[in-house]
């Protein structure tokens, strides 16, 4: 008696057999990591073996495809601001930013200067919460479980602050068109102000920690090296092409909002390496804090959301235009097209995540399966920004 | 050589120094909260679902009914549904006319306040533009963190109904019942 046996689900899917196509002879073919629409910011990638050693791979990407460039072109400027917060969670205000500052641009919107340092201040406050997020969630990646408890502890703090004027945890909507939503109250200025020492005093723990941790530094050192020019082939950003050693900051590069005033540093790194992109973030964090005091210091008295600000009705004038932020994972990016309507004709936003995630095929050949994991945790990919 | 070995002591030295940290957090106080028996400190600022403002009577809404939440909604997560206008009493008709008669302008009896103010939470973002859209400031967030329920149905509120609870003058139940929800959504 023969029994049917579908073993269908052991070709795999399109996707595995159309890069099985081209894979050598006896290679084998396996799908790093899962993908499921529960659990969040997960990525599929495909790699063929030989041995322990990754002689292709591919990511496969569109899994949390959410269409906000779509949802963008049937709603009104100001009803699209929430979107940009779940664009990305690890730093929802960097996006916040992004699109309200081309609206402004387009609409020729002065920001009143209150409002423009409670955005860096709020926005570097983020980005602390995000690369802690990073350090914490690589450092698992590598095995090393009571980190994420230290950095969650910090994270916590800066999360409670940010609560404070904004009135959620991750997905802000914070940023309105000409302005905030809402001012610092002293509260929240008193723990600012508090957690500046505290945080500074908390790096060199990190350092002692984790940062020279033998067993870290023989995992991440010489690891994943990305030459200068691979970063620019591929349009890398942010971290990833400051720990290769080229000087990009849109902060510094295409400056926005008060930061010409501030005085702050660009870390960059020549190790190339993963080691290079750590200690980068590492860096950015105490630049962040920095920024923060002088921006605190420096802040005026006044409004914080321009008179007469857009109605959700406002219609953005006709035109073009494309404004960047330096986000926490590179350049974020967006182009606003308008034809004067009442909805945006079209909204292009380009994610830091995509372009330095798309290095990572030509970057793990040749290393060990063990090592790609390295190299995939320290590009700090936040996958629901690099579909979109 | 000698190097090597100062290499490997300075290497077996780092696992040291990273212990001495778990042991200096190892004995101080703990940093989280044993959550059902004691509460986090830090909700008061969060911004949970909406709620309608009362005017000075309790219980009766500050809203006006003009529909400008729902329009600025980007989710349309709002419906207001306005008073019918109420049938006129024969004397009241009767008043109408003569002052229709004598080309004075009817007054509007129309009763302000919304009959049904519908808010599907599940649709909701939290983003606040519909406070910021109100001409009168008769929304805003409650602080509610423990929000839980056991059916989609759960999440869909009528705020007149939560707003009179809450004065404590029908103990009607707060969320709407399916069908009508859907009827009137």
């Amino acid at each position: 008696m023969t029994t049917y046996q579908n073993n269908d689900h052991l070709a795999g899917d399109f996707y595995t057999q159309n890069f099985a196509k081209t894979a050598g002879e006896g290679n084998l073919i396996l799908n790093l990591g899962p993908q499921h629409p529960s659990t969040h910011g997960v990525l599929r990638v495909v790699v063929e073996l030989d041995g322990e050693y990754i002689m292709r791979a591919e990511p496969i990407l569109g899994y949390l495809h959410r269409m906000h460039e779509k949802m963008a072109e049937v709603k009104t400027a100001a009803q699209f601001i929430p979107n940009m917060g779940r664009v990305d969670y690890g730093h929802a205000l960097g996006w916040n930013w992004a699109f309200v500052g081309a609206a402004e641009k387009l609409g020729g919107i002065e920001v009143p200067e209150r409002a423009e340092y409670i955005r860096v201040i709020t926005c570097e406050l983020n980005r602390i919460a995000s690369h802690l997020l990073w350090w914490g969630a690589y450092l698992l990646d590598l095995g090393a479980f009571t980190p994420i408890m230290y950095a969650f502890d910090d994270r916590e703090k800066v999360l409670d602050i940010l609560q404070i004027p904004t009135g959620s945890r991750l997905t802000y909507s914070y940023y309105r068109i000409g302005g905030v939503a809402q001012d610092l109250n002293a509260d929240c200025i008193r723990r600012i102000q508090e957690f500046i020492p505290w945080f500074r005093s908390r790096l060199p723990m990190y350092k002692d920690l984790v940062s020279d941790n033998i067993i870290l530094r023989k995992r991440i050192e010489g690891i994943g090296a990305i030459e200068q020019d691979t970063c620019r082939r591929y349009g890398a950003t942010g971290p990833v092409a400051r720990g290769s050693g080229i000087n990009y900051d849109v902060r510094r590069a295409q400056p926005y909002s008060v930061y010409p005033k501030l005085d702050f540093v660009v870390p960059t790194s020549d190790l190339k390496d993963a080691r290079g992109r750590y200690d980068v973030r590492m860096i950015e964090m105490e630049q962040s804090l920095r920024i923060i005091e002088q921006a605190l210091d420096m802040m005026p008295e006044g409004e914080v959301l321009v008179k007469g600000a857009p109605k959700p009705s406002w219609k953005v004038p006709a035109g073009e235009t494309y404004f960047a932020v330096e986000g926490a994972r590179g350049k974020i990016g967006a182009y606003v097209v308008s034809d004067g309507g009442k909805n945006i004709y079209r909204t292009k936003l380009r994610a830091p995540g995509f372009c330095n995630l798309s290095l990572f095929a030509e970057v793990s050949q040749g290393t060990i399966l063990a090592d790609a994991v390295a190299i995939l945790g320290s590009l700090d990919l936040i996958i629901p920004e690099i579909d979109r | 050589m000698i190097k090597e070995a100062l290499n490997t002591v300075s290497d077996l030295w780092s696992l040291m120094v990273g212990l001495r940290v778990t042991k200096k957090y190892f004995l101080d106080p703990q940093v989280t909260v044993r959550y059902p028996w004691k509460a986090v400190s830090n909700i008061a600022s969060y911004k949970g679902h909406l709620e309608l403002v009362s005017a000075k009577a309790p219980g009766k809404p500050k809203c006006i009914s003009c529909g400008m939440c729902a329009l600025a909604c980007p989710s349309n997560c709002l419906t207001v549904v306005k008073r019918k206008v109420p049938k006129p009493t024969p004397e009241q008709a009767q008043a109408e006319a003569e002052a229709k008669a004598k080309g004075e302008k009817p007054k509007d009896k129309t009763p302000k306040d919304p009959e049904q103010f519908l808010y599907d939470y599940t649709l909701c973002s939290l983003c606040g533009t519909c406070m910021e859209n109100c001409p009168v400031g008769a929304l805003a967030f409650t602080g509610s963190t423990y929000l839980a329920g056991y059916s989609r149905e759960d999440f869909h509120f009528d705020l007149v109904q939560v707003l009179k609870n809450q004065a404590g003058l029908e103990g009607v139940d707060a969320s709407v019942a399916p069908e009508t929800a859907e009827s009137e959504a």
